[in-house]
């Protein structure tokens, strides 16, 4: 058994790596056919050192054959050198890192609305289905769900920003404050919340409809049964037997979510300009910056991955009964 | 959404046009979605030609709010925003019922080859198919985007690349389960050739759940189509609600209090959205054999299997779908 278990976690952890090889070699393909020669764009730059360029050329093999390049792109991949931006002449890895920092609290804050106010929701329309609540949420999830994105953070800025003034239209700091501090910290966190509201309430929808279903389906289980004959209280037979058990296709469909809660981001970070990874992607595309475009996919789709390996191995660790 | 806790087994398709009037007699959210649908269709195909104005040619004011000359004012450029709204909707519904279309051709196919051959060539595709659902949908639409050159064209194709891999998921299931059927298996003992069997059994049994597929992949496009345009990589020449949308941000509609270039088309695509899902949803639930409960999966809507119920043993199914 214990064997067994062991194997899965191997196996689970190997895919992963395996679909990272596979990411990296897909956009060092892309690369070489996205239009315009980054190394070239560099060299026409004033600003730029001619040396600093040979030693990027001689880094990234410029010339060589082509499964060369290839070698030589993985291996400064691994090594955390994804080139230079050809916008600010600036190494693309450290600045994606601090770009990653800035998204993912503010993603953080945006899944938790999302999962709180849908396990919530989901949990009190299974146990009262057919109730008013039951079919006002149903209703009000799937109209959520159903809103695109940027439209309804461009929507809560009108309302909550422009019109009640309660918070700001958009970006991450007050420069010119020049606060410190839990002040800095707490002026962040009041820019932080109709971005996180935006990608929360969006996600939310979704994430009512799975758990409604998933109660919904454990509530018919036999054991349910036996523990209301055990004469157990309500709210144990809900959380501690229906929810525990219902947790397992919750957790899949929030790793299936995690690439829509990257795409859900960069056009959060847009309507916001909220200075992240997305923010920065959307740039790149915009001045045609190559090496960041890639190295930011390349951030966002490992970010999935691991995810996804994440939510697999809590899945293993929820379910004991998963051997394979 | 309507819980699926009926006995779901259908093993042959009814009529076509009995089975259609009882899924709109017994599901009242497909009605929903049907008369949405419909609505939507007329105004995308009759609005623009009995619109007032041209939606490519200022009619009015710049930023007008609506009065009885223009119903839903004007753009910032003084197009009628009536006129664009009904040009946009036809724009959105063609890319997204072609998107729609040309994922489920590739799903289809390779889904139905993947489970009808199965073997290497089956891991072979559901190991790519599985790379594709990981990808964030919005990121990997960009880099395409911007390989190639932004163009009605470009949007359908990437678009029905990037909603494949789920379509081939469900179709690959439902072939596995066709093709141990009794009379598949007698078609064969009394010398059926592959191609009868596919095309004579195997395809036109899977062929309503083709369509449930296609019509929610619909709402995935036409959500991934306003996603492209709002990050700019949309055909500049085309006006569709996603073009709208980019428009009010761009004019600055939220701080100018431009209500009516930002609302309008933001409703159009949920109520697009809506009616997709709510159709394709319910289409589904009734068609889709394999499925004794199901979830609405993340934007990508697709149906996954429970798990064993807890006093099942533990089997393959109960692991999650999707593993890098």
């Amino acid at each position: 058994m214990n064997h067994g278990r062991g194997a899965y976690i191997v196996k689970r952890i190997i895919g992963a790596i395996l679909t990272i090889w596979v990411v990296i070699t897909v956009i060092f393909f892309l690369q070489k056919a996205l239009p315009g020669d980054p190394f070239a764009k560099l060299a026409r730059n004033p600003r730029m050192d001619p040396a600093a360029i040979a030693q990027l050329r001689e880094e990234f093999g410029v010339g060589d054959p082509v499964w060369q390049q290839y070698l030589k792109y993985l291996n400064n991949v691994l090594h955390g050198n994804l080139g230079i931006s050809t916008d600010d002449l600036q190494p693309v890895a450290p600045q994606l890192w601090e770009k990653l920092k800035i998204t993912v609290p503010m993603v953080a804050l945006g899944e938790t609305i999302a999962i709180v106010l849908g396990v919530a929701t989901g949990v009190i329309a299974a146990t009262r289905r057919k109730s008013a609540f039951d079919y006002g949420s149903t209703a009000t999830a799937l109209t959520f769900y159903s809103f695109p994105t940027q439209w309804f953070g461009l929507m809560l800025i009108a309302i909550f920003a422009v019109g009640l003034g309660w918070f700001p239209t958009g970006g991450r700091e007050d420069f010119f404050a020049a606060l410190e501090g839990v002040p800095y910290v707490l002026n962040t966190l009041w820019h932080m919340v109709l971005p996180s509201m935006t990608l929360g309430l969006v996600l939310f929808g979704e994430y009512t409809i799975v758990v409604r279903s998933a109660m919904l389906e454990t509530l018919g289980d036999d054991f349910i049964q036996t523990a209301r004959a055990k004469g157990l209280s309500k709210k144990r037979i809900i959380w501690r037997h229906a929810f525990r058990n219902a947790s397992l296709p919750i957790v899949t469909l929030l790793a299936l979510s995690v690439a829509f809660v990257v795409s859900g981001a960069l056009l959060v970070e847009v309507v916001f300009n909220w200075p992240g990874i997305g923010l920065a992607t959307q740039e790149a595309i915009e001045t045609n910056d190559s090496p960041m475009l890639m190295g930011a996919t390349l951030v966002l789709v490992v970010a999935v991955v691991i995810a996804n390996l994440v939510a697999d191995l809590l899945y293993f660790k929820l379910d004991p009964r998963i051997t394979e | 959404m309507s819980v699926q806790m009926e006995p779901s087994v259908i093993p042959e398709p009814p009529k076509k046009h009995r089975f259609l009037s009882r899924l709109l007699h017994e599901r009242k959210m497909a009605v929903v979605g049907v008369i949405i649908m419909g609505a939507l269709v007329l105004l995308g195909t009759f609005g623009p030609m009995v619109a007032r104005y041209p939606a490519t040619r200022a009619s009015g004011g710049l930023s007008q709010p609506p009065s009885a000359a223009h119903w839903l004012g004007t753009d910032d450029s003084g197009k009628d925003m009536v006129s664009l709204i009904l040009t946009g909707i036809r724009t959105s519904l063609i890319v997204g019922i072609a998107g729609g279309l040309v994922s489920i051709l590739i799903g289809g196919t390779l889904g139905i080859v993947a489970g009808y051959v199965g073997g290497k060539t089956d891991s072979a595709i559901m190991r790519v198919a599985d790379f594709f659902l990981v990808v964030p949908e919005v990121v990997l639409a960009l880099v395409l985007i911007s390989i190639f050159s932004p163009g009605t064209a470009v949007i359908i194709l990437v678009i029905g690349l990037l909603l494949w891999a789920g379509n081939a998921r469900v179709l690959r299931s439902q072939t596995k389960s066709i093709r141990e059927r009794v009379y598949v298996k007698r078609a064969k003992a009394i010398g059926a050739s592959n191609s009868r069997i596919l095309f004579r059994h195997v395809v036109p049994q899977t062929a309503p759940l083709l369509v449930a597929n296609g019509v929610l992949a619909i709402a995935v496009a036409v959500f991934l189509e306003t996603a492209i345009a709002f990050l700019g990589l949309g055909d500049p020449a085309t006006i569709s609600l996603g073009k709208l949308i980019e428009n009010a941000f761009d004019a600055s509609a939220t701080t100018n209090g431009y209500w009516w270039m930002l609302i309008p088309p933001g409703v159009v695509v949920t109520l697009m959205i809506l009616g997709c899902t709510l159709f394709g949803q319910a289409l589904e639930d009734e068609l889709n054999p394999r499925l004794k409960s199901t979830f609405l999966s993340t934007r990508s809507f697709r149906m996954r299997r429970a798990p064993a119920p807890a006093s099942a043993p533990a089997s393959a199914s109960a692991t999650p779908e999707v593993q890098p």
